[in-house]
Order: structure tokens, then C-alpha cells, then sequence
């Protein structure tokens, strides 16, 4: 048994150690390091460009049939928005909600809840991946947002659009929650601005008046209790710059995966 | 690496086992795996329940859920819920220490999960990094393999090695293992468990982690209902990423019984020693373990 004394064996009991060390040591420092995120942000790059390389513009999201659907559909997030501006808008049912579309378009718009109603709609029986893990299966009938940008015409240098939303993220009232997707999405024939759920009015929980459904990504992209959509060549110079409240937390902008 | 028994010392001669790509993508392999298992145990703890079918509310209970309950007297209780049955998994599951020494409500306890505390955005990003990885290492791995005929030489198991199932696991049950120039070969459990994670376990996992995805979705609509749907893609997910840690378990018991330092150098230098008669492949006269003669 002099194998216990060989110098390679003590370096090999060594490297193990040191590499069983590193891995429960080293992930902390490298996920809270200024240069190690980036790197693990490269295959979000390549994830992104894959998942555009294999579908097309058009490619749709699974649609269900009633069958499929979820007994409740579950509310994440904002359930009620703390703002007495949502409140006083709720309180009278949104008779006075305006959605108001502006940025880089040829034809800014001011909309009630009854013009958005009167645009053409879309209903979809489609499944909510939340980035948690978990999805339901609910049914959207909601305006469909490109024939709303059709009547807005973006100017050409137009690449996103961002939307606004009524529900503060900070206990001060600050932070209203924000999302943006770029125009492929806007234009998407699924992609609407609900304000039904279920065959009855989006409830409060769930993002009332207008929710975004954009199906091919996951759920802290559907930005609930919409009332400003901005376009925009960059969102750089928007809150914290990644294009939405959670990206600014570190979430992915493409959140197809 | 032709020294031959006859010019053998005593304890036998080294030769060749592990040719460089296959290490370096061996160890490969063990970082990817490794950081893909902690990852994804966090990303699980972001809802640390499992369900079969299109939706997490079908209005059938989940098949796996770990949660917290509240004591009278303020303490929590970890309970693991597993096809109905309860289990007070407090410590470990559900409820446990963090590393600061505080109670948590969590899943998987923070010595187990990448990053050590709740940091869902973090842990996605190192879970499909590393995804890729294992994504290119395998390919590369299955395009070395056919090129260079290790899979067809060393891996597939010929008729007669088929019929002798039954002898190998006896064997392996006695844990007896192959000396001299046997020892050269992968035997056929060996080579049947590696079979089965490089074509089955491996693309199965990868598969189940694609058919996660709402956009890859929309590639094929529906794809994902053949095995169920998307939180049964997520079921297999987490099943077949267990069964994966069930064949390393394995796979390491099986080198620590069977030379275990024998097994390290050959996997870091490619050497790895025979024994001569009387020794075996771990440097020590057979008699003292009761080995075969």
C-alpha cells in the first residue's frame, strides 16, 4: 500500500478538494462578480438566436381546446394595484380609463375601453408559462394589437414597443411595472391586449382593464393593467434600461426559453 | 505502451485507456452536470412542485410538492407531499437552514442549490450556459465517438457480452470485478448504463428542458403534448435529471470498489495500470480481498 504516499495521488486528493471547494465557494463570488453574469449572458444570445433561426414571425403558440382550461386562473404578482389612481378608475369600471398610444408613431392615440373593444379581436384559448415553473390554461379575447398599430403607423426607426402599467412594484408607489417587446411580437397575430378572461371582464387580479398576451414568451411579459404604450428605437434610457421591471432585476429581455 | 506482462514489474504495467477528447469531455461533463443539478434545484424551489399534464391547475393535486407549515409555537414544519402521501421532510426539504442559520421556507436546502440563496434570474442564467455546454460536449462527444470508432469498439456490446447479463451482475453484486487483460474492457452493465445516458437519459433531459420553452413551442404547436404535456416535460425534466445522479452514484461507487485511484489517473492522464498474476488492478495481492485467482 504505498500508493497512499504517491505524489500524483496527493495532488489528485488535492485537485478534488479544491475543485469541490471552488464550486460551492466560487458560485457565490462569480454570480455577484461584475464580469462573470455577462458571460453566462452570452448563451442567452445564442439561446435567443436559435429559438428566432427555427421559427418564423409567424410561427403560433399552441392553442387549447375548453377542455384544457384551468378551474381558476392563478394571479402572480400584483393582484390589486396600490395606486388610488387604478383605484378611483376601478371604482367607477374603467369608464374613464384611456389607453394612450404614443412615441414614435405618425398618429398618437388617446382609447377608451369601448374604441378598444370596437377594434378587431382575437379570442385565444393559449397556456401561461409563468418563469417560476408553473402554467395555466386560460381564455383571452382582447384587440389585437397590430390593428391598433396599423391605425398608429410607428415611424420607420421605430423597434419596440413598451408598454405602461397602473401597479406600483415599490410600497412608496414608485416603480410602476413596465414591459417592452420588440415589433415581430407586437405584430403577432396572437399577440392582444385582453380584456376578457374566462368569456367574462378581465378581473382586477388578473390585470384589469387590458392585459398584453404575447404567447411565446413567459408570463412577466404579459403586463398586466396596461395604460400607456410608448414606441421606441431604444429602451436604454427607460428605468433601469433592460426593457422592462424584471429584466432590471436580472431576467432575461427574451423570455422565449 | 507496449510493455508487455513479461517486462512488467511486479505490480504490472500501465497502458492507454482514456484517449484526450474523452477525458476533457468527461470532465466537461462533470462541471456541466454538477452546476445543471444545483441550477435547476433553484429554478425547482421557484415553485417546488411537480404535475402531470398541460397546466399546473387542472384541478388534480400536484404529484410532488414541498412546503412549509406554521407550528402553533411559530416553528416551521417542512412537509413533502409525494402522491398523496405526507412526509416531514424538516431540515431538508421544504423548511431548512440558511446559510446564515435562519428557518426558511425553501425547497431544496442551500448547500444543494446554485446560487445559495433565492436568485431565480442568476440561477436561469447558469442553468442554460451550462445547458449549452452539455449541448456541445455531447455533440462533440457523439461525433468523436462514431469518428474515432470508441463507440462501436468500446461501448457496444457484442452478442456473446449480451448473454452474459446474468454472470455480470452477479458480479457486480458480489462486487468482483475483472483483472488482467479482461480488465481492459468495459463490461456489459458498464457499457449497457453508458448506452443508455448518452442515447436515452441525456437527449431525454435536453428534450424535456426544450419542450419548457413557450417559444421553441411554437416550432411544432402541441409537440409537447406527446409526453403529456408542458409540466409533465417538466416531471420528466426533474425525473430524469434524479436518474442522472443515480447513475453517477453508481458509476462512483463502482470506481471507488473498483481502483478507485486506478480509475482517477486514467481519467486525468489516460493511464491506468494492470495487474499481474497474484495482483489485481489495484496494487494489492488478490488474496487480501478475496478476489477471483
Amino acid at each position: 500500500m504505498t500508493d497512499a504516499t504517491n505524489p500524483r495521488r496527493h495532488f489528485l486528493a488535492r485537485a478534488l478538494g479544491a475543485a469541490g471547494a471552488l464550486l460551492v465557494g466560487g458560485c457565490e463570488r462569480l454570480s455577484t462578480s461584475e464580469w462573470f453574469p455577462k458571460v453566462l449572458g452570452a448563451s442567452e444570445t445564442a439561446s435567443e438566436a436559435v429559438a428566432k433561426l427555427v421559427t418564423s414571425r409567424r410561427s403560433m403558440a399552441q392553442e387549447f381546446s375548453a377542455a384544457d382550461l384551468s378551474p381558476t386562473f392563478r394571479s402572480n404578482g400584483t393582484a390589486e394595484p396600490d395606486s388610488d389612481l387604478y383605484r378611483a378608475l376601478a371604482a367607477n369600471a374603467f369608464a374613464d380609463y384611456r389607453l394612450e398610444v404614443g412615441g414614435l408613431v405618425a398618429r398618437p392615440l388617446s382609447l377608451s375601453l369601448a374604441e378598444l373593444r370596437a377594434l378587431p379581436s382575437r379570442t385565444q384559448i393559449t397556456r401561461h408559462d409563468c418563469v417560476e415553473g408553473w402554467s395555466a390554461i386560460g381564455k383571452w379575447k382582447g384587440a389585437r394589437l397590430a390593428a391598433l398599430l396599423e391605425v398608429a403607423r410607428p415611424k420607420p426607426e421605430a423597434r419596440y414597443a413598451v408598454f405602461r402599467c397602473a401597479d406600483p412594484m415599490e410600497e412608496d408607489g414608485t416603480h410602476l411595472y413596465y414591459e417592452s417587446v420588440d415589433l415581430e411580437d407586437a405584430f403577432h397575430p396572437q399577440t392582444i391586449l385582453a380584456y376578457e378572461l374566462n368569456d367574462a371582464p378581465l378581473p382586477v387580479a388578473n390585470g384589469a382593464p387590458i392585459r398584453l398576451r404575447v404567447e411565446r414568451q413567459l408570463g412577466y411579459k404579459h403586463a398586466k393593467y396596461v395604460t400607456d404604450i410608448e414606441l421606441v428605437a431604444s429602451f436604454a434610457h427607460i428605468e433601469g434600461g433592460k426593457g422592462g421591471y424584471w429584466e432590471d432585476q436580472g431576467y432575461q429581455w427574451f423570455a422565449g426559453i | 505502451m507496449n510493455a508487455g506482462p513479461d517486462v512488467a514489474s511486479r505490480r504490472g504495467y500501465l497502458y492507454n485507456r482514456h484517449t484526450l477528447p474523452v477525458r476533457v469531455m468527461h470532465w466537461v461533463n462533470v462541471l456541466a452536470l454538477t452546476i445543471l443539478l444545483m441550477s435547476g434545484l433553484q429554478i425547482f424551489n421557484a415553485h417546488p412542485a411537480l404535475h402531470w399534464g398541460k397546466s399546473s391547475y387542472t384541478g388534480r393535486p400536484p404529484l410532488l410538492e414541498m412546503h412549509a407549515l406554521e407550528r402553533p409555537d411559530g416553528q416551521l414544519v417542512g412537509v413533502t407531499r409525494v402522491l398523496g402521501a405526507e412526509f416531514d421532510t424538516t431540515g431538508v426539504l421544504g423548511v431548512s437552514t440558511e446559510r446564515d442559520g435562519a428557518q426558511s421556507a425553501r425547497g431544496f436546502p442551500w448547500w444543494i442549490t446554485i446560487p445559495d440563496n433565492r436568485w431565480l434570474s442568476m440561477a436561469r442564467s447558469w442553468h442554460f450556459f451550462f445547458a449549452w455546454v452539455l449541448v456541445v460536449n455531447g455533440l462533440a462527444y457523439l461525433a468523436y465517438s462514431a469518428f474515432s470508432r470508441h463507440l462501436a469498439r468500446d461501448l457496444a456490446p457484442d452478442r456473446g457480452e449480451l448473454r452474459s447479463i446474468g454472470q455480470s451482475i452477479r458480479d457486480h453484486l458480489r462486487l468482483r470485478h475483472p483483472t488482467g487483460e479482461a480488465a481492459k474492457r468495459y463490461n456489459v452493465l458498464q457499457k449497457l448504463a453508458y448506452l443508455v445516458v448518452i442515447f436515452v437519459l441525456v437527449p431525454l433531459i435536453v428534450l424535456m428542458g426544450l419542450g419548457m420553452s413557450p417559444w421553441l413551442d411554437s416550432v411544432l404547436p402541441g409537440w409537447v403534448d406527446l409526453v403529456g404535456g408542458r409540466q409533465s416535460a417538466r416531471t420528466f425534466h426533474f425525473i430524469a435529471a434524479w436518474l442522472l445522479v443515480g447513475f453517477v452514484a453508481v458509476h462512483v461507487f463502482e470506481v471507488v470498489v473498483s481502483g478507485f485511484w486506478n480509475h482517477l489517473r486514467s481519467m486525468v492522464t489516460g493511464r491506468y495500470r494492470i495487474g499481474t498474476e497474484g495482483h489485481n488492478d489495484h496494487g494489492m495481492p488478490s488474496h487480501q480481498r478475496g478476489g477471483r485467482p
